[in-house]
């Protein structure tokens, strides 16, 4: 017992024992997830679906058609989207749940977790409900005499951009409300005594304050919508072709392992290029 | 506020309310919609329903017609179930090794745990299969344990070392100098202290188990099936009603399970702040 706690007491918090308990997970991370990694950038060296030769015909195949050029560009453009109106629904609710009573927080704050808790699938099958021919909107759009014929709103970007909206934006809700906490409401007192609008308090005090926490969740937004494959192919249709839809298509019905190893990993990079300039763009605006 | 409101003020005020509340309605509408439309009585999906009955519930839990979807529900539970405890085990552990060393292989440790949080996942799915493919390995519901396991750790991984990092050091320097073993002081003190971050992660990584569709879209086959897989096959094919049917049960069970987490844990503080 005395050994026990003399060493427990010279050691520092966070000396080489504790190191080890690391190891299991480390492990479990390098065999099932570095490894398929490496495995998924051997494969796309590839040059036929069959596996038989070595080449960068894939990588080339993919990089030089401009219909695969399109389905990069589409998919970064559906993530941007996402992130936009996420932003501009998420800063007023954030700002009302600012000011709201702590029973009116409680009460907003289960608003915002609930779709978050609820499965992606039945939330995309809420928005073929929603957007369908006969859907809601379709049907309160014609009651009230705005449209004759119903729109056709599923198999559209607009569509899936609106059920996307909603898909996502309790992971923009959750970091703005946590910094929206932090933040120092003398800042806003001190903007408000001097004469400044609410308006202009808005934008030079409480945005750039609470920048950090938009970009958390712009980054989580853009990850998420851009891989968000059961919404995509549902509610996109066949007709919209985003990565994730063209992963699936090449690996699992066309068999082209290759091919499909280079669009999974521009997805990956694709998802990165979006995360790096999130972060660059905190670090500007920090320094400005 | 004692200030006069501008009419700049007032514009802002009514701005911001109208876009809160538009908001407020996206983020539910579709959910209370899909309920609503749970207990419709016809074949369509309509809105608001013509009329009221639990046929759609009768087919769901009938044991024959609906055996499909109840294989699939039970695999997801198995699955999500075992990746959870694993993935909870090891990375508590993980946690504890890394909490409040600075050195920078340690930080670099941090992010590439977290890093399934935001890494597609797709690609990961992707990867899983043609890793498990060229070591020769069938698929089976073991390989989707494996492959959940490595997307839902990151969650248990994030509330422990939060958890942690507001652990008071003095009390376990108090543990140790009054005689305690490292085990002992672990088990009596910072177990229970850390124990509802791990279980509010624990439950946030089942739920994303549950949910997962990027790996499951790759490792699970027609013998291994999964509840996401196989109700985005019944989406595709005829618009069955039972979907909304199998909502309605989930959101249920979601709730339950998330009211009893709040009351152990503080779940929902623990989310926002």
């Amino acid at each position: 017992m005395a050994a026990a706690a003399a060493t427990t007491g010279a050691a520092p918090a966070g000396d080489k024992v504790d190191w080890r308990l690391a190891t299991p997970l480390g492990l479990t991370y390098l065999v099932f997830f570095a490894a398929p990694f490496l495995i998924l950038l051997g494969i796309s060296f590839y040059a036929d679906a069959e596996q038989t030769r070595l080449g960068l015909d894939s990588w080339l195949k993919f990089y030089t058609d401009r219909f695969y050029l399109k389905v990069i560009w589409d998919t970064l453009k559906l993530g941007i989207f996402a992130v936009i109106a996420t932003t501009l629904l998420a800063y007023p609710l954030a700002l009302v749940y600012r000011a709201a009573s702590p029973t009116w927080q409680r009460v907003l704050l289960f608003i915002i977790l609930m779709p978050l808790l609820t499965s992606v699938v039945i939330r995309t099958f809420a928005w073929i409900v929603i957007l369908a021919r006969e859907g809601v909107v379709n049907q309160t759009l014609m009651g009230l005499g705005l449209t004759a014929t119903p729109l056709n709103l599923l198999q559209t970007e607009l569509g899936l951009v609106i059920a996307l909206t909603q898909i996502e934006m309790p992971l923009m809700l959750l970091p703005l409300l946590t910094i929206m906490n932090q933040m120092d409401q003398n800042l806003v007192d001190a903007s408000r005594a001097l004469g400044a609008s609410k308006w202009r308090t808005f934008f030079r005090v409480i945005l750039p304050l609470t920048l950090p926490g938009w970009i958390a969740g712009a980054t989580l937004v853009f990850a998420s919508a851009t891989t968000a494959f059961i919404s995509q192919s549902v509610i996109g249709g066949a007709r919209l072709v985003y990565l994730p839809s063209l992963i699936w298509q090449q690996s699992m019905v066309v068999y082209n392992w290759p091919f499909a190893a280079v669009a999974s990993l521009t997805l990956l990079f694709t998802v990165l290029a979006g995360i790096m300039a999130l972060s660059w763009l905190g670090r500007f605006a920090r320094t400005t | 506020m004692s200030q006069r409101s501008t009419p700049a003020d007032v514009s802002f005020n009514l701005t911001v309310g109208a876009i809160a509340i538009v908001a407020i309605l996206i983020l539910i509408g579709p959910v209370l919609i899909v309920i609503a439309t749970s207990f419709t009585t016809t074949q369509a999906l309509r809105f608001p329903p013509p009329g009221l009955s639990l046929r759609w519930y009768g087919e769901l839990f009938d044991p024959v017609r609906s055996a499909p979807i109840h294989t699939a529900a039970l695999n997801s539970v198995w699955v999500a179930g075992w990746a959870t405890v694993i993935g909870s085990v090891l990375s508590v552990l993980a946690a504890l090794a890394i909490t409040r060393v600075a050195r920078p292989s340690a930080r670099a440790l941090e992010a590439s745990f977290l890093s399934p949080l935001v890494l597609p996942t797709l690609s990961y799915g992707l990867a899983a299969l043609m890793f498990f493919s060229v070591m020769g390995i069938r698929p089976s519901l073991n390989l989707l344990i494996a492959g959940h396991l490595v997307v839902i750790a990151p969650f248990v991984f994030r509330t422990t070392l939060a958890s942690l990092t507001q652990l008071d050091p003095a009390l376990l320097e108090a543990s140790a100098n009054l005689g305690a073993s490292r085990f002992y002081s672990f088990r009596r003190i910072t177990l229970p202290l850390i124990a509802p971050g791990i279980a509010a992660g624990a439950f946030l990584a089942f739920i994303a188990s549950m949910d997962n569709v990027p790996v499951s879209l790759f490792l699970s086959t027609a013998r291994t099936s999964m509840l996401p897989i196989r109700m985005w096959g019944m989406m595709e094919s005829t618009l069955d009603v039972r979907i909304a049917a199998i909502a309605g049960v989930l959101i249920v069970a979601t709730l339950v399970l998330m009211v009893v987490m709040d009351r152990l844990t503080g779940l929902t503080r623990r989310m926002s702040a």
